[in-house]
């Protein structure tokens, strides 16, 4: 990480007691006029239309409050940290701990992901909760292969989980084609939606790439929205078929799977099977992506990451190489989405917002851009985080918010932070890939 | 015809706003090379704050209405530039020599904070203001009946957008900070060598470009009599789209690509569907940038390896 010199000398500046003072003074300063109008007045529509405000002071002088104490310990905690972009010295055995630790995480969180059906099994939350937490790690990974390997910055995947769900969704209340026909009729019919998007925006690079993709999103759910003989428009798409064991269902008829295997029907069957389902799903993304990542399109992909113009020069075909990560990766989403429609039983534009994306592409990037372990391990924390906060529901996007911006200032990097690329020279040249501009493609 | 001028009439008032909106964007963007995620965002708290400035100097007695709205303004622009310059000091500046994604992640996240602090601080219901402003012109009246009218609203928003433009060219092409501002637009390093105080120009942007947001979204609630708080969100979109429209980087660009904006979308809603309107606007964008990446005054951008 490489500090900004204007940061690093002014933090030798040794700060007394006044400095942080009048810092903390300016700080309440500054948020008591922000504050003033939005949280000291409340406003809303009165009963007769007409607008009324009551005055909200005592919060007001609160959040003053705590914006003056918050500036004085943050400004605390910098000087006892010391100057932003030292580099810490870790000791080798402590490294070596790390890395044999770092080398059994993944194992580990694996088999606990197989047994948590079996551990949890009378724990309806805990396995709703695990399965929504793998279906984040399934498109986390899936769209790690757009913005981690080809560094392609993607705004609008939820998109492509629209587009699954909605084929699954479709294709099974009209057609009557089940599951397993369905799923990679979804995979595919994303795939297509992921070159469509592919195509126009394969000359555009960095922050125009991702207002495109951003407003292809939403074309998608606003077509959605207003297609209402199609889609059913804001009320969705509601009777989606369960999915059934190649053909099986878990019900508690005749037919059913219980039945047959003669034991007792119960509802956990099911959900202990989506749980495997999604399981298989999500292990199913990873492998592809680590082994798509050994052949040469993947190895195109990285480079194209590092540098586009270099890549060229190297004659990769450039438009092959961003249409297949976006194909992937959208075949990926779509699969998410349609094993999403069976799960709910119900969809609605409204589980295709702006705001899925983000939490997609936050989980990705705090995954450290390009680590499938350390997707997973975000993919972890963000749901588990947002579960946390449930009883606090209109924070939890602002909590959400506040949590990006602190890590792009802190680890902009993410959680497991160094990327580097699958092959190297053996010969390490004086600028490591880390320094060098990224997202040009 | 009558119906088409009306629409014309209707369709440029639109631009006005998203010309004032898309001004932000392109001179952040000119300047840091970054897409201000949260400045739709911020339009909205500009239409908040004048809202709520209007309702309690209404109750304190004040009955003039050209004071008022002058008050309005004046605190609305101060605020909410004070907002853009907490924005751009918290969430983009420690950011600055960070790798290329990192503000444009750090500005989605300051965009969710701002919508979802307006939202608990000010509630989810539609804010509805009875017209400030009656009364207009008849221009003309039609063989069926139909009138073509030219609000008094309609009147000051193009007004005021015009002389704001005006000021801000004057600002930019005349003034010593409009001089330091092109200056680390061409080189942000030599700027520096020369004495230009970098941080402190980049500052100045995003509060010009908040104040200017703030006109819009004032402009926004007296014209449409209503703001919520993801009124942002559509709007900045649309703002962006105008920005790149009209040439990224280009201050008469923006205007030139806000004009463009609303009248498309007026038109849009006029003569085909309403529903699709929003379609229409990103579909423009993805196809501006596809066909003519530069937008109609920008400059080609030259990749240097």
């Amino acid at each position: 990480m490489s500090a900004p010199p204007a940061a690093a000398s002014q933090a030798s500046i040794a700060p007394g007691a006044a400095f942080i003072f009048k810092k903390a003074l300016i700080s309440a300063l500054v948020a008591l006029v922000l504050f003033s109008l939005m949280i000291g007045v409340r406003t809303e529509a009165g009963p007769q239309g007409q607008l009324i405000y009551w005055t909200r002071f005592g919060d007001l002088a609160a959040i003053v409050g705590v914006v003056f104490g918050g500036s004085i310990i943050v400004e605390l905690l910098r000087q006892w940290w010391g100057p932003v972009g030292t580099i810490r010295v870790v000791p080798p055995a402590m490294q070596n701990a790390l890395s044999i630790a770092g080398r059994l995480v993944a194992p580990v969180l694996l088999i606990f992901t197989f047994l948590v059906p079996v551990i949890f099994y009378n724990q309806r939350y805990i396995l709703d909760l695990g399965i929504l937490v793998l279906t984040y790690v399934m498109l986390g990974w899936g769209l790690n292969v757009v913005v981690g390997l080809a560094g392609l910055l993607d705004l609008g995947y939820v998109a492509f989980y629209a587009v699954g769900a909605y084929s699954y969704a479709l294709l099974a209340t009209i057609f009557g084609l089940s599951f397993w026909v369905c799923l990679p009729l979804a995979g595919i019919l994303a795939a297509c939606w992921g070159v469509l998007l592919g195509f126009p925006v394969l000359r555009l690079r960095g922050d125009y790439l991702a207002i495109v993709t951003l407003a292809f999103g939403e074309i998608i759910r606003l077509v959605i929205i207003n297609w209402q003989s199609l889609t059913g428009g804001p009320n969705g798409v509601s009777g989606i078929p369960r999915p059934t064991l190649f053909g099986i269902p878990l019900t508690p008829g005749e037919n059913g799977l219980a039945a047959k295997l003669g034991i007792e029907f119960s509802p956990t069957h099911r959900i202990v099977f989506l749980f495997y389902l999604i399981l298989a799903l999500a292990l199913l993304t990873n492998w592809v992506t680590i082994r798509l990542r050994r052949l040469p399109i993947g190895r195109a992909w990285e480079a194209l990451r590092e540098d586009e113009v270099a890549c060229r020069a190297l004659g990769i075909n450039t438009t092959t190489t961003k249409l297949t990560a976006f194909a992937t990766g959208a075949m990926f989403g779509g699969f998410a989405g349609a094993f999403f429609a069976t799960r709910q039983g119900f969809i609605s534009p409204e589980s295709f917002t702006f705001q899925e994306s983000a939490l997609v592409l936050a989980i990705v990037v705090l995954g450290g851009m390009g680590s499938q372990l350390g997707v997973a391990l975000a993919a972890l924390a963000m749901i588990g985080g947002f579960e946390l906060f449930r009883g606090l529901d209109q924070y939890r996007m602002l909590v959400f918010g506040i949590a990006m911006v602190l890590l792009m200032i802190w680890r902009p990097r993410g959680l497991i932070g160094h990327r580097a690329p699958t092959v190297f020279l053996e010969r390490n040249q004086a600028i490591s890939s880390d320094l060098v501009k990224e997202g040009h493609g | 015809m009558d119906y088409f001028a009306q629409q014309l009439i209707n369709g440029l008032v639109l631009g006005s706003i998203y010309g004032l909106i898309a001004i932000g964007y392109t001179m952040v963007y000119g300047i840091v090379g970054m897409i201000n995620f949260a400045h739709g965002d911020i339009f909205m708290i500009g239409g908040f704050i004048a809202l709520i400035s209007f309702l309690v100097l209404v109750s304190l007695g004040l009955t003039a209405i050209p004071l008022i709205l002058l008050i309005v303004l004046l605190v609305s622009m101060a605020i909410t530039a004070l907002y853009g310059w907490t924005v751009e000091r918290i969430a983009y500046r420690p950011l600055r020599h960070s790798f290329r994604l990192a503000p444009m992640l750090s500005a989605i996240g300051m965009s969710f904070v701002l919508t979802n602090y307006s939202q608990i601080a000010q509630g989810a219901r539609v804010k509805p203001v009875p017209p400030i402003i009656r009364g207009g012109y008849m221009l003309h009246e039609g063989a069926g009946g139909f009138i073509v009218q030219l609000s008094n609203v309609q009147v000051l928003v193009v007004v005021t957008t015009v002389v704001l433009l005006a000021l801000f060219t004057w600002l930019v092409s005349r003034t010593r900070l409009g001089r330091d501002m092109r200056a680390c637009e061409q080189d942000q390093t030599m700027a520096a060598l020369l004495g230009v105080d970098v941080d402190r120009t980049i500052s100045m942007t995003f509060v010009i470009g908040a104040a200017l947001a703030a006109v819009a979204g004032m402009m926004y609630l007296l014209y449409y009599g209503l703001v919520d708080f993801f009124m942002g969100f559509v709007a900045g979109i649309k703002a962006f789209t105008a920005a790149v429209l009209g040439g990224i980087g280009s201050l008469p660009g923006a205007m030139l690509g806000g004009l463009a904006i609303g009248l498309i979308e007026t038109m849009w809603s006029a003569y085909f569907s309403v529903e699709y309107k929003d379609v229409a606007a990103f579909s423009i964008l993805i196809v501006v940038l596809i066909f003519m990446p530069t937008g109609l005054l920008g400059r080609p951008e030259v990749e240097k390896v």
